[in-house]
């Protein structure tokens, strides 16, 4: 089944969809995976680190640093994906030079073999991206374009057209990292998305705790956490403490 | 006819503005398709940023075919960044070299490099969006402090991100910024030189769009950047060939220029490109092609998306971008602007390189033989001449060179590295 089918089929269950993030190749990761799945999550998105990771603040930028440092690679990464054997999608998150340099079909070869399901690549705007999706299609990936509050009408029915998976809705002005309350063009962004779509609309960028995870329901079919689980990361909890902070999120989105 | 006053809040020129300005040769051929030259080039930026690349892109157009807007970009070159720069023919070092070599002098412009050019146009720019606000990065300092000028002149509030380590090497660059009011932040992330700043002002636009325009300094960035900036760059190479056939008679056999993110290089090919001259583009060479601590982005890159265009980059076998070296904050950089891989691919232009020492003997060379000293960036190019002279240079040849800024800014740091004996 796919991403997209899956979430549809949540959704009409009434259940708000939880996307929480961590950064691959970052301590114990893998085990965290299985304990963010069963936690609560619905698809489980795992950043692939990058030497410059222009749409990250300084907590994904120092985990990606760290994961890095530590030996990491895009590669390697996705080979223990392969590993991993959690029952939510897992979607990979990377930016688009390691996908160019590797070539578009052995990237999407390679994700497909690791069963990974979808990808995000945050600096391939829609209008770039043809190449990428048709191989990602191709070896069954689906390709998540992102929607920012800053974009057109226009081009927002062109990012819902080719979007797989779900849209990601950017829910305010600005790079990853934890904010202390929801921004209103967050907000607004929900709205225009829902109102240009029936796919699945998820929003990230901010989203710290199950408050705001609950906020951003109200207006999308889910969420994504990315900064406040990494920072947890690099803070050196460990898998089942991270597991704990993702089943408040799912409270959060549950009890909204 | 009345030129319009040039500062937002209305308040007069300190220079008068009259008629005349310098001459612009008609705008050059854009990229094609999404801002490609041959393969390279591209907007590969977060959706954020796309809507405001397009409105700049649409702005430019319109600016740079409008007379008014033309009027008043030569007007400023001329009365207030002291365009034209003169082209100087350097008897004693041709003597020395054996080979006949003609200086465009972008150190001569007002703030004392070639990025001026660039920054006046893009000033203009974000006055015709309404914008309030400019960002931008800066390696040796040149372009922030060309930027910081150009805010105070136009009234507009500047933030300056600058790699820690090049605050330190480029001390006197980050003091002038502070007089001219722009913030300048220090940028610890990565390597902290120029490609981190970069990262950085990206991040801080992503935010910051609405209000603020990103000032890039190089021919590199997103469509429609590496045009852009070309084309407010172009007068080096366009007044640079009509001076030349006028001191020569011809066009020069050689036209050579520092390349960092490539700009200076961009502008003075653009005004060549369609003559006999061959073209070389000088790259950092470091501590040597073979150490793999340079700045050679042509001769050792790969190509790659970085800063939101394909071109060529230095980058290991996972796609990783690499960490530049440059004895030269402003050629340490691990990519080049589209362009220049697209010209280095069709075989229109060639780039070699020349490493610190290199750099240090052109520093002193052009010094001592010519009474000028050149910024560490053309000092490379000036480098690789004195090396090459009688060799890829048969003798004879006429060079035109572009000294692309003064070496002010690098007086302290060369200082510790160059001996000159007591009382020299
Ligand atoms: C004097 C001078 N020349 C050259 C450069 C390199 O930039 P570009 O290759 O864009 O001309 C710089 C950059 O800071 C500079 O200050």
């Amino acid at each position: 089944m796919t991403i997209e089918a899956r979430f549809r089929a949540a959704r009409a269950a009434g259940r708000s969809l939880l996307v929480p993030y961590l950064t691959g190749g970052l301590g114990e990761w893998r085990a965290t995976i299985e304990e963010v799945a069963a936690a609560g999550a619905d698809a489980i998105e795992i950043g692939i680190p990058f030497s410059d990771p222009i749409m990250d603040g300084p907590v994904i930028q120092e985990s990606s640093q760290r994961a890095l440092r530590s030996g990491a690679t895009p590669q390697g990464i996705v080979a223990e994906l392969a590993g991993v054997d959690v029952d939510v999608p897992i979607v990979v998150m990377t930016y688009y030079n390691p996908v160019h340099h590797m070539g578009h079909r052995r990237f999407a070869d390679s994700l497909a073999a690791a069963g990974v399901g979808g990808s995000i690549v945050p600096d391939l705007p829609v209008d770039e991206s043809d190449p990428w999706i048709e191989a990602a299609e191709a070896a069954g990936i689906e390709n998540i374009l992102l929607a920012a509050p800053t974009t057109t009408e226009a081009r927002l029915a062109t990012i819902c057209a080719r979007s797989r998976g779900w849209i990601y809705g950017i829910a305010l002005l600005g790079v990853t990292g934890e904010r202390s309350t929801v921004a209103e063009a967050g907000l607004e962004m929900g709205r225009r998305l829902k109102a240009a779509t029936d796919k699945p609309v998820l929003l990230g960028l901010g989203i710290s705790d199950g408050a705001q995870a609950a906020t951003v329901a109200a207006v999308a079919d889910g969420v994504i956490v990315g900064s406040a689980v990494v920072r947890r990361q690099l803070e050196g909890c460990s898998p089942s403490e991270i597991g704990a902070f993702v089943a408040t999120l799912r409270d959060g989105l549950d009890t909204a | 006819m009345a030129f319009p006053s040039i500062r937002s809040d209305g308040y007069p020129m300190t220079a008068p503005v009259r008629g005349g300005g310098v001459r612009l040769d008609p705008p050059g051929p854009g990229p094609v398709g999404l801002g490609r030259f041959g393969e390279f080039g591209g907007r590969f930026v977060p959706e954020t940023i796309v809507a405001a690349l397009e409105q700049l892109e649409r702005e430019f157009r319109d600016a740079w075919h409008s007379d008014a807007f033309r009027a008043e970009f030569s007007s400023l070159l001329q009365h207030y960044a002291g365009r034209p720069t003169p082209i100087t023919e350097c008897r004693n070092l041709s003597e020395r070299l054996g080979i006949r070599v003609l200086l465009k002098r972008e150190d001569l412009t007002h703030t004392g490099s070639h990025k001026i050019n660039n920054v006046l146009g893009q000033a203009l720019l974000t006055k015709r969006m309404g914008k309030q606000k400019v960002i931008a990065e800066t390696g040796a300092g040149q372009h922030g402090v060309a930027t910081a000028t150009a805010a105070a002149l136009f009234g507009l509030e500047c933030k300056v991100f600058m790699g820690a380590t090049d605050v330190e090497r480029q001390a006197l660059n980050v003091w002038r910024m502070r007089l001219l009011g722009a913030e300048v932040v220090p940028v610890t992330s990565g390597s902290a030189t120029l490609k981190d700043a970069i990262n950085d002002a990206m991040r801080d636009w992503v935010a910051s769009v609405e209000d603020t325009h990103y000032c890039i300094g190089s021919v590199v960035g997103p469509h429609p950047y590496p045009w852009i900036v070309r084309e407010f760059q172009r007068v080096v190479g366009d007044e640079a060939r009509e001076q030349a056939r006028a001191v020569l008679g011809d066009d020069p056999d050689f036209v050579v220029a520092c390349v960092g993110g490539g700009s200076n290089a961009m502008g003075t090919f653009a005004g060549f490109v369609e003559t006999r001259s061959r073209l070389i583009g000088v790259e950092a060479a470091g501590f040597g092609l073979e150490s793999g601590k340079h700045g050679a982005s042509v001769s050792r890159g790969v190509p790659g998306v970085l800063h939101g265009a394909r071109s060529l980059y230095l980058q290991d076998e996972d796609g990783q971008i690499l960490e530049a070296h440059s004895i030269s904050a402003g050629l340490d950089y691990p990519g080049v602007g589209p362009e220049h891989a697209a010209l280095a691919g069709a075989g229109r232009a060639e780039y070699a390189s020349a490493t610190d020492a290199e750099a240090l003997d052109g520093f002193r060379l052009l010094s001592v033989t010519e009474g000028i000293v050149p910024a560490l960036e053309p000092a490379h190019a000036i480098g690789w001449l004195a090396r090459e002279a009688g060799g890829t240079i048969p003798e004879g040849s006429t060079v035109v060179l572009t000294l692309s800024g003064r070496g002010d800014k690098d007086a302290q740091q060369v200082s510790e590295l160059l001996d000159l004996g007591d009382g020299a």
